[in-house]
């Protein structure tokens, strides 16, 4: 298949709607507009509907109407919007509907700026709305794999009935790489899903409420349903590059856009002999304990977390499975600072040369 | 003599609502408009948040549960995915007029194809009678334990005055439901209103002018003269828009 130039934020439009999703409503926000740009027109084309909504939170809202109807949906925001969202959210993993949602992550807190960031890594894998429920939380390092989560984002959330969340900072919806964009999915049939509650004419069946109300016991009976879908998704979902770890003395841990260029700075590092290798989750949510937790310690001098966030969020899922056996350094930029390659060769040099000691 | 039958989207379930709440005669008048179109099997009833939630356990027929304030945002999403459905959400003053004001003025004002229901009791019946942005001048609550006071609270909204200002909708009406004429009035308001939605017209509304006895503190027939003497003089039943009659 034919590689084309796509720029990040289009091209994970155009591999959603290859993945089947028919519905789109969203609010205008730096840097994602051309998501919902590229679907206002590409949506009618298949047949599928684009609502620009008065708001994040009735556009999360909207989605939630629209895969109750058996449809798939997504939105998409960055960091502002994605808070207001978060209320839907949580509504969507109340009722067990799929959903796929995109946040082209911008510095924080507050309005914070609108260049690339990775300071929603806690609110996305942690708590992305109330009520202690998780998603899965996916962060591609390349356009191309943003394209390949974002095809195969609905399968994920319709096995898990589940929305399932793509983290990319700015920098991956800005520029543009070559792709190959997948087939279009066929996505007949779709209308039978258990959770489309939309009766067809002449069906047969008792009355479906979707509601996001329960009572006590099934709500916990819910609840535990859910612990155990988690727990299936450590056990089976997991993804995650371990980029030279064989005989790495000095793991970097780092995942989207600075995983780039981290991956630059230890080919550079080698080549001078240093024994430097990388963990790169793919999958924030699950997170890839077992990459961590599994290092040769006898050898591994120390893990350095390099993180667009100060101060840095994933250190702590990566201090429980390095359990104090390796120190942990970080550094990064936050606000909307990006580091060049120079930068993090350095930086990863100075600790690796104990410099920084 | 015509024969009485239950409407075929309501269940036999006895009502749970409080002694005197017109909200069972509200869902009773929207179901038996729901017949008359003829759409019992495939309607879509999006729930709010506060006591129509109750809806639940009497109606009938597929529903969709909003978050507060959301049912015109979900009912969006729902019917640009299902353009041939009868859909239809019920709010309350809260719901409606407060929490979920941008999403009902916007999808108002989008021209959607549904109809909103609005029960307007100038209270929220669920959490225990708090003020309501309907709430009237004067009118005790919870919150507003000396009477609602204009200076600080605002003025109660006037719903249908403002969507029926909007280009879009195609049908706005008010109705009481607080004499037998006002509640035939309202069905038939209800069913004019689906029938249009059922024609592609566009965005419906319809306030249906209700009571509180628990959280207004009066007894149910009392509720009756407090509507008659303070809530229809400012919430003035009637039609305020209509595009069909006027072709």
């Amino acid at each position: 298949m034919a590689k084309i130039l796509m720029k990040g934020c289009e091209a994970v439009a155009e591999a959603a709607v290859r993945g089947g999703c028919r519905f789109f409503a969203g609010y205008p926000i730096t840097p994602q507009n051309e998501i919902p740009e590229y679907l206002s027109w590409r949506l009618p084309e298949v047949g599928g509907a684009f609502v620009q909504g008065e708001s994040e939170v009735a556009s999360i809202s909207m989605v939630y109407g629209a895969s109750a109807g058996g449809t798939r949906a997504m939105t998409s925001s960055s960091g502002p919007g994605i808070s207001l969202k978060a209320e839907g959210i949580s509504y969507l993993s109340s009722t067990k509907l799929p959903a796929f949602i995109v946040n082209v992550s911008r510095g924080g807190p507050g309005l914070g700026s609108i260049q690339p960031a990775q300071q929603d890594y806690l609110q996305a894998t942690k708590a992305m709305g109330h009520g202690g429920f998780r998603l899965m939380v996916f962060a591609p390092a390349t356009v191309q794999e943003a394209v390949d989560i974002a095809y195969d984002a609905f399968e994920y959330a319709e096995r898990d009935r589940n929305p399932v969340l793509m983290l990319m900072d700015g920098c991956l919806g800005a520029i543009m790489e070559t792709v190959e964009l997948p087939p279009m999915k066929d996505i007949t049939g779709k209308e039978t899903a258990a959770w489309n509650v939309k009766r067809y004419p002449g069906e047969k069946r008792s009355p479906r409420a979707l509601t996001p109300v329960y009572p006590e016991m099934f709500l916990e009976y819910e609840n535990k349903q859910r612990a155990k879908m988690y727990e299936a998704w450590q056990k089976n979902d997991v993804k995650v590059e371990e980029f030279m770890l064989g005989d790495a003395e000095y793991v970097v841990a780092a995942y989207g856009i600075t995983a780039r260029l981290a991956k630059e700075a230890i080919l550079r590092l080698r080549a001078e002999g240093f024994r430097v290798g990388m963990i790169r989750p793919i999958t924030l949510y699950p997170f890839p304990k077992k990459s961590f937790d599994g290092l040769d310690y006898s050898l591994v001098k120390g893990i350095i977390d390099i993180e667009l966030a100060i101060p840095a969020q994933m250190r702590d899922d990566i201090a429980l499975e390095v359990k104090d056996r390796a120190p942990i350094y970080e550094f990064g930029h936050s606000g909307g600072i990006l580091m060049n390659d120079e930068d993090t060769y350095a930086q990863i040099k100075k600790i690796v040369t104990g410099g920084d000691k | 003599m015509a024969e009485y039958k239950r409407a075929s989207s309501i269940l036999s379930t006895p009502s749970g609502f409080c002694p005197g709440c017109m909200h069972s005669t509200a869902i009773k008048i929207i179901a038996e408009a729901v017949d008359a179109v003829g759409q019992s099997e495939t309607a879509m009833h999006i729930l709010p948040v506060g006591c129509s939630t109750l809806n639940l356990a009497y109606w009938k027929g597929d529903m969709i549960g909003a978050a507060h304030g959301r049912a015109s945002a979900v009912a969006t999403g729902f019917k640009r995915c299902a353009p041939d459905r009868l859909v239809f959400a019920y709010q309350g003053d809260g719901d409606l007029a407060a929490i979920g004001l941008a999403e009902i003025m916007s999808a108002a004002n989008r021209g959607e194809n549904f109809t909103v229901i609005f029960a307007n009791n100038q209270t929220y019946g669920m959490t225990g009678g708090q003020m309501a942005p309907t709430t009237l001048v004067g009118q005790k609550t919870t919150t507003c334990r000396e009477g609602r006071n204009p200076e600080s609270m605002g003025y109660p909204l006037k719903m249908c005055e403002l969507i029926s200002n909007l280009e879009a909708p195609y049908f706005v009406a008010r109705y009481a439901l607080n004499t037998p004429k006002g509640v035939i009035d309202a069905r038939k308001g209800i069913t004019k209103a689906f029938k249009y939605q059922l024609e592609g017209k566009g965005f419906t509304f319809i306030e249906l002018l209700t009571n509180c006895p628990t959280n207004w503190k009066l007894s149910p027939l009392a509720t009756i003269d407090y509507m008659n003497s303070n809530t229809i003089p400012y919430f003035v039943p009637g039609v305020y828009k209509d595009k069909g009659a006027q072709l």
